[in-house]
């Protein structure tokens, strides 16, 4: 058996290419391999919406300058104008699909005003257009019963040889069994990897795995230190309230109930939301501003670190009820209190990794037959800092190309290398085996390691970063690489062995952390989520580039750059508020 | 600290399920979900167990606390006063290990109710929607709110009797799409049959166990009334098309 496509991962980015394969041709094999159900993927969890030009008034061009602008013109320009263009259609294709968009009172989809956006073309389902876009995707697919998946299965090696994809390797998490699942193409679309961090608004099963997966193939990772933080996660939990909230016109406020956004060239404070100004500034600059409020000494203190507040009070109950259900649903449930009568403590929180796997503008990677799209991929389009709603409709465009690229190269590619799928597929299942039976480590677990890494990051490729914090990260990070492979399991069975799973998720996230700090160090300027405090201004003489980090023969990083794709936009001043 | 009474069954190891007990910190921000977590990351690296968003909204994190079913991620350590609190995996499904149960059946269920817009003739073109007023947006939006956290049916009695029965999250899947403005498919066949809306004897132990207020048993009693209606026009010379 031998699939034409092989997606691993079953999110927004995985549904949509496999139903793009199976439109492209209803007669190639195509299997999803997930280690979680399709409707479990973290897509589920994204809530403000989707951005695609359809009001009156707005241009493709707009929303390609908004993205190019509040990426610090970092993104390849080529691919924001294909993304702003086929986004509309693909939030329309998923309204054929039956997506519960809301609506206008004539019965028209609606937009609301979102993050960095010039112009209102923010689709959304409430605020769980995230929940909704999933599960209308999942239920779309079912309708194609050509498409197989392996539900609980954990990739954990790609088939490579001569330069292309054989296929991968995965573990039926069930029962342990291992099995090289040979395929002529391949598309990466884990998702991030925010679990990397130790404060993030991300799902448990973000470890970046299909980063890792291409990383150790040879594919370089991309714009790897760019992470996000975004402004407003719950204390403790890091749950996400959605941008959404100040959309709809929530402030955020200071211990002394100053909006303090003002004092940060983001323009001055009005009674209503005011597009590309203050709470609907960028977030990479506004959680800046958090931390610069900390310094100040104006932020609240909790058991769980340094708050502002995001005050909603004023929107009152019918419109919080009816625009934002789900950011009072949340605060009620996880932080004990009512956004109607209460205000919302929040910090930032690590959200998204705008750097990913290196893919052209149909999403291939460097190795034959083998794709990445959605949040694994760096297309790129989300450049130094991603705008809010722009990261659903990447999953459906990109996943779509992917997929239909996937489809083409399937019908040509020579049938998949058998020598290869087995070798390989021997070689890795001892490798496992060998792990799962590991009983002779020492005393540490994979938790603490894994706790250790995520402090390591946040100290140094948070917010704000210095060389010397980033020397003393990268040192860590490699001592700690090594602990890892003396880690101790409890458990050696096969059945549903989640200690063995997150054993291999540490390693992969060590993967994207030592990528993320060799990016991070290499970059001598300040660009979007990348804040040098040693190098405080952005440099387009040296660095209008792509961070491209390499597999180097040591197994540690190797840094190169690739110069940014310039179309209609020519590097300027990044302006917010004025 | 809190004692949690936690149900461990190792395939190839326990005959059948033991419990264990484990102490973890008492804290008022805690879910019963860290202190699982706890658990696996402090105490014991053996113990299995399914969760991702700790949000409730990802529907994996669904089993049994003292004796109610419940997603562990939204349910509070405190709300237990001084303990000890049972953990077990969800009722009426085979356990695979520990705290995971095999949910493949219910989710052919969900596949088995046709759950996509069936439109007739041709479709759109990518330039335009289907108009859908806020009101006709409102006649089934409760319905796709399920998260597939299978709590409704570790609830039914009938599902626990009756494998067969298509139980109370496919049947309101098949209604978010059955009211929905923009579907013109047909479903009766699926849900008029015993096995279907007829197999439910009424208890409304689903819409209880709800984490999201979908009301499963609104659904069913619902399309119960359409079945009936459909059933009798079909039964009427001029009433078939």
């Amino acid at each position: 058996m031998i699939f034409d496509v092989l997606i691993v991962g079953g999110g927004g980015a995985g549904l949509r290419a496999a139903i793009a394969v199976v439109e492209a041709d209803p007669g190639l094999k195509v299997a999803i391999v997930s280690k979680v159900y399709p409707m479990r993927s973290h897509t589920v969890s994204a809530e403000g919406g989707a951005a695609g030009v359809i009001g009156e008034g707005d241009t493709l061009d707009e929303h390609a300058y908004d993205t190019i602008s509040g990426g610090d013109w970092l993104c390849d320009q080529d691919a924001v104008e294909a993304f702003v263009a086929e986004a509309p259609r693909e939030l329309i294709r998923l309204e054929h699909w039956g997506c519960p968009w809301s609506r206008e009172p004539d019965g028209r989809v609606a937009v609301r005003p979102f993050g960095g956006m010039k112009r209102m073309r923010t689709w959304f389902a409430a605020d769980k257009t995230g929940f909704h876009l999933l599960h209308t995707l999942f239920q779309t697919s079912l309708r194609h019963q050509e498409i197989q998946r392996y539900d609980e299965w954990y990739a954990t090696r790609l088939i490579v040889d001569d330069g292309r994809v054989h296929g991968v390797v995965a573990m039926d998490i069930r029962t342990g069994a291992i099995e090289a699942l040979a395929a002529r193409t391949v598309i990466l679309a884990t998702g991030g990897c925010g679990r990397a961090f130790p404060f993030t608004t991300n799902a448990a099963i973000k470890t970046g795995d299909g980063m890792s997966l291409a990383y150790r193939a040879g594919v370089p990772l991309k714009d790897m230190e760019f992470v996000q933080y975004h402004p407003t996660g719950l204390p403790f939990t890091g749950i996400l309230i959605t941008e959404a909230a100040r959309a709809e016109g929530g402030w955020l406020i200071n211990k002394d109930g100053y909006r303090y956004l003002q004092d940060y060239d983001l323009g001055v404070p009005t009674p209503t939301p005011k597009l590309r100004s203050m709470e609907l500034g960028p977030r990479d600059r506004l959680s800046q501003a958090y931390v610069r409020e900390v310094e100040r000494g104006r932020t609240a203190e909790t058991p769980y670190g340094q708050v502002v507040y995001l005050d909603l009070r004023h929107l009152g109950e019918a419109r919080i009820e009816a625009r934002i259900p789900f950011v009072r649903e949340l605060c009620r449930s996880y932080q004990n209190l009512d956004p109607v009568t209460d205000l919302i403590p929040v910090r930032p929180v690590v959200h998204y990794m705008m750097g990913g796997v290196h893919t052209d503008i149909d999403g291939a990677t460097p190795i034959r037959g083998l794709y990445a799209a959605g949040e694994t991929a760096c297309v790129s389009i989300n450049g130094a800092n991603r705008l809010g709603s722009n990261s659903l409709p990447e999953c459906l465009v990109f996943g779509a190309r992917a997929g239909a690229a996937a489809a083409r190269e399937a019908r040509e590619a020579p049938a998949a290398g058998e020598r290869a799928v087995r070798a390989q597929g021997a070689d890795e299942r001892r490798r496992l085996e060998h792990e799962r039976d590991r009983r002779d480590g020492g005393a540490e677990r994979i938790a603490d390691i894994r706790e250790q890494m995520q402090e390591t990051l946040e100290e140094a490729a948070g917010i704000y970063r210095t060389r010397d914090a980033l020397d003393k990260a990268a040192n860590r990070i490699a001592e700690l690489r090594e602990r890892a492979a003396a880690a101790r399991l409890d458990d050696h069975s096969t059945a549903f062995n989640t200690e063995m799973v997150a054993a291999l998720e540490l390693s992969s996230m060590l993967d994207v952390a030592e990528t993320i700090v060799a990016c991070a160090l290499n970059r001598e300027e300040s660009r979007g989520a990348h804040q040098r405090s040693d190098f405080p201004a952005r440099d387009d003489g040296r660095f209008l580039a792509h961070s491209l980090a390499y597999r180097g023969a040591d197994g540690g990083p190797r840094v190169e750059l690739l110069p940014v794709t310039i179309t209609r936009w020519p590097p300027g001043e990044r302006v917010y508020g004025r | 600290m809190i004692t949690l009474q936690v149900s461990r069954y190792r395939p190839g190891q326990d005959a059948e399920p033991v419990f264990q007990d484990y102490e973890v910190p008492l804290r008022s921000d805690w879910a019963v979900l860290d202190g699982l977590a706890h658990i696996k990351d402090h105490l014991d690296g053996t113990l299995s167990f399914r969760w991702s968003c700790r949000m409730g909204i990802c529907g994996s994190c669904g089993m049994t606390v003292n004796g109610e079913p419940r997603l562990t991620c939204g349910t509070f350590l405190t709300d237990y006063g001084e303990g000890p609190i049972r953990v077990e995996p969800l009722r009426g499904f085979p356990v695979i290990r520990d705290l995971v149960v095999d949910i493949d059946d219910v989710l052919a269920k969900l596949a088995h109710v046709k759950p996509w817009l069936i439109r007739e003739g041709e479709e759109l073109p990518l330039t335009a929607e289907y108009t859908q007023t806020p009101a006709q947006l409102e006649a089934y939006k409760q319905y796709s709110m399920c998260i597939n956290c299978m709590l409704c049916y570790s609830a039914c009695p009938v599902y626990a009797l009756e494998p067969d029965f298509l139980g109370p999250a496919a049947i309101a899947l098949a209604q978010r799409y059955n009211l929905d403005s923009r579907d013109q498919g047909d479903r009766f066949d699926l849900l008029a049959t015993d096995e279907g809306v007829w197999g439910c004897t009424f208890v409304g132990e689903c819409t209880s166990a709800c984490p999201k207020h979908v009301d499963p048993a609104e659904a069913i009693q619902r399309y119960k009334l359409t079945a009936a209606l459909t059933s009798v026009r079909n039964l009427l010379p001029w009433g078939r098309s």
